[in-house]
């Protein structure tokens, strides 16, 4: 594909400002350089035409919270085979999970992925860094140069900080440059060795139970401290009804907090784990459908910001096993799009509710100009059929690990193309680097 | 595999001359819990158990039903009792019978419980009796296997063969499950035993108290139908039958109890304890017994009262019913093994 395109006959969405309309969007030098329903084939002269009857043009999805293996663990997933993932499910830019090893918690390994990143990826990629050394929860990593070596934002990744006073620390520290901190709300010594959800169900299937306590406690310590510091917090992914509350409850008082949650916990709830699926073992758990419900009641009003893939490719060696060893995780850049489309065919949540969680709310809380349709934004989009029936295949997947929690789940809306920076990388179930 | 297949006898064939109809669905393949029985499964199963109580009390007590089916005894956790019944039952049906203690063996260095499958598999056995420590681990082999599994205990989930000898037992002494009460005791959270129990008693009609302090109760516990109590007291009122059950020292992770006689101080199974129950409530455990911690001898080792003895007996005589029941529908199946 040529740089500069003319995208004709569009259903365009911008969730940033709630627009629906019928139009056109042309692209140049990597930008939207014009769009709207006055676009038509007379405006578009002598530039290639993308007609895209039938199709939505949404802002390429930002997914924040994706774990790959590079460096340390390929046969998981390297920085290419993810962002390969990333374009067959829209999303034009993801943010790394400092868990790989070493963790990423210094300059050098930020530049180290950045650069990996523009030789191998096909979409963009941003690490997020460490908050702690090796993300141990003892001591503050290099905050300030990591963020200048272009870290998206601060998390310990797939723990939470273990200590009130090492997150003290950490948000009075982030304060200083105004950074973010993402903590995951789990409280390590409840969530050591948890299997699943806590109730009925763990009880009857034996499996050791993990309280929405665990989620809230750290969550009250947090929002103390944010108050505290007046640094800016991120949340997530939350799982349990319970722990909105107190979200709500500091976002009413004007605390710069945010949170999220995962598509997958949209759209499943404990029961769909019988009979011992691990590939849909997670952590947090997923929980009841009560909690399901209520995760989606919270995006559609707003307590919830952004919704993450929690992307994280798990291979047969550790997920073939008797559920208490199975590694949680599963993947979803592939079908995050599709995932926060289930509330909307489902008649639980809006369009734009659901779109703003994965496009313009990522963007504002990591400062990105991407993330909306409008003149002069980078032209990271996604051409989508809104409608499209298809299941979803763990069989199917381009993650190099196929452990999808959305195995075999019926579904509506379907990525057909994914344009990064004016470029399209990925089209009709191809990728253009293989054609 | 030698073409065997005598017209399917029953064991009760051998008192009533008459062959049984198989207890199990014909879909039935494996013994995975109790859970996935209907009442009447199991109300047959208990019934063909019965006729073995009779083939076992015999001088020749060797049948030919199993001849020429290898059976497994696959064991990646420790055990003598369950995994010596399942032996004789397996030898008293004259099947090959081969142990596979697990835990201490080589199969256990970093091969994954799929790959162990395999190879069992790959040697064609008829059917694996499986105990492994995660819950669900049993289900997850069933999967990977051709023959039958049965399982003989998986992580804190169920013990079905257990559940049955319980009901055997009780159902010889009292003539009936149906509108009994039945008190368990003990360590419920960490307890295969208790849930395979707690299900196969609600299904056939019992009552089923559970008593516990509290940091031994599953979380929401009373879902699962039963009375839900903290003292001996109220929780043996009205019962028939007290079951005590292991504390699993092994399993304790930390500070579930105190001290061991600080349990036994307000949950041990002593004469004035037992008192709180029916005049002649029996006794059960499904051992091994920790004396003194949940039960004092003097009630372990009671002549009227303590069922404990014949409870390891119903053992062999349900797990024979089991391998008979599972055995003919091996014989029956499509693909003909």
């Amino acid at each position: 594909m040529t740089a500069a395109t003319a995208y004709l006959n569009a259903r365009l969405i911008d969730p940033a400002t709630g627009a629906d309309q019928r139009g056109g969007l042309i692209v140049e030098g990597g930008l939207i350089k014009d769009l709207g329903p006055g676009v038509t084939r007379a405006s578009a002269g002598d530039l290639p035409v993308r007609d895209c009857t039938g199709l939505a043009i949404v802002p390429g999805l930002i997914d924040m919270r994706v774990f790959v293996g590079e460096p340390g663990s390929e046969h998981r997933e390297t920085l290419k085979s993810g962002s390969r993932a990333a374009a067959a499910g829209g999303v034009t830019r993801m943010i790394v999970m400092p868990n790989t090893a070493p963790i990423i918690d210094d300059q050098a390994l930020v530049d180290f992925i950045l650069r990996r990143a523009r030789e191998k990826a096909v979409v963009h990629v941003t690490p997020a860094a460490a908050i702690t050394r090796g993300c141990a929860g003892t001591a503050l990593s290099e905050m300030g140069l990591l963020a200048e070596a272009g870290a998206a934002y601060f998390t310990d990744g797939d723990r939470a900080v273990p200590t009130a006073q090492m997150m003290l620390r950490a948000l009075t520290y982030a304060r200083n440059f105004d950074l973010l901190v993402a903590d995951l709300p789990l409280e390590p010594t409840l969530a050591a060795g948890a299997d699943m959800n806590r109730g009925e169900l763990a009880t009857r299937l034996g499996l050791k139970g993990l309280a929405p306590a665990a989620e809230t406690i750290i969550i009250e310590r947090d929002l103390r401290l944010a108050e505290l510091t007046g640094a800016r917090l991120h949340l997530g992914p939350i799982a349990s009804a319970e722990a909105l509350e107190p979200i709500a409850r500091a976002k009413a008082k004007g605390l710069p907090v945010t949170a999220s949650t995962t598509a997958a916990h949209l759209m499943l709830n404990e029961n769909d784990l019988v009979p011992y699926l691990t590939y849909r073992k997670l952590m947090p758990p997923l929980r009841t459908e009560d909690d399901r419900r209520a995760l989606v009641e919270a995006v559609e009003c707003g307590v919830i910001d952004v919704v993450v893939s929690g992307h994280d490719p798990q291979p047969p060696e550790t997920k073939r096993l008797p559920f208490a060893q199975a590694a949680p995780g599963g993947t979803g850049l592939e079908t995050l799009l599709t995932a926060v489309l289930a509330p909307v065919h489902a008649g639980e949540a809006g369009l734009i509710e659901m779109l703003r969680t994965v496009t313009v709310a990522p963007a504002s809380l990591l400062g990105l100009p991407s993330g909306r349709l409008s003149l002069g934004a980078p032209a990271d989009l996604a051409l989508v059929d809104l409608e499209e029936p298809w299941v979803i295949s763990a069989d199917q997947q381009y993650s190099r690990a196929k452990n999808t929690p959305l195995d075999g789940r019926r579904v509506q809306g379907r990525v057909r193309e994914t344009i990064v920076a004016g470029r399209r990388v990925f089209s009709e179930g191809k990728h253009d680097d293989a054609r | 595999m030698p073409e065997s297949s005598p017209a399917p006898i029953s064991g009760a064939a051998m008192t009533a001359r008459e062959p049984s109809p198989n207890p199990l669905e014909p879909s039935r393949r494996h013994l995975l819990g109790i859970e996935d029985l209907t009442p009447s499964e199991i109300d047959g199963l208990l019934t063909l158990a019965d006729a073995y109580v009779g083939v076992s009390r015999r001088v020749e007590k060797r049948q030919q039903l199993l001849g020429g089916r290898t059976l497994i005894n696959l064991f990646f956790e420790a055990s003598t009792r369950t995994q010596s019944s399942f032996e004789i039952a397996g030898k008293r049906l004259g099947a090959d019978v081969m142990n596979m203690s697990v835990a201490n063996s080589a199969l256990r260095k970093g091969e994954t419980l799929l790959d162990t499958a395999a190879t069992l598999n790959a040697m064609r056995p008829d059917i694996l009796i499986v105990r492994h420590q995660d819950s669900g681990a049993v289900e997850l082999l069933s999967r990977k296997v051709d023959g039958s599994v049965v399982n003989a205990g998986d992580g804190q989930h169920e013990h079905p063969t257990q559940a049955l000898l319980d009901a055997l037992t009780i159902r010889r002494r009292l003539g009936r499950l149906d509108g009994i009460t039945v008190a368990i005791c003990g360590d419920i959270a960490h307890s295969r035993v208790a849930r395979s129990n707690i299900n196969l008693l609600l299904k056939m009609g019992a009552r089923v108290n559970v008593v516990a302090p509290r940091t031994l109760l599953p979380a929401a516990v009373d879902r699962l139908g039963v009375g839900v109590f903290t003292t001996m007291k109220e929780g043996l009122a009205g019962a028939d039958i007290v079951m005590m059950l292991r504390l699993q020292l092994e399993r304790m992770e930390g500070a579930f109890i105190p001290s061991t006689r600080e349990y036994f101080r307000f949950y041990g199974l002593d004469a004035e304890r037992l008192a709180f129950a029916k005049p002649g409530a029996l006794v059960m455990h499904p051992g091994p017994m920790n004396r003194g911690i949940e039960i004092e001898s003097s009630i372990a080792d009671h002549v009227d009262r303590s069922l404990i003895q014949e409870q390891v007996e119903m053992g062999v005589a349900v797990r024979m019913a089991v391998l008979d029941a599972l055995a003919r529908n091996l014989a029956e199946a499509p693909h003909n093994r």
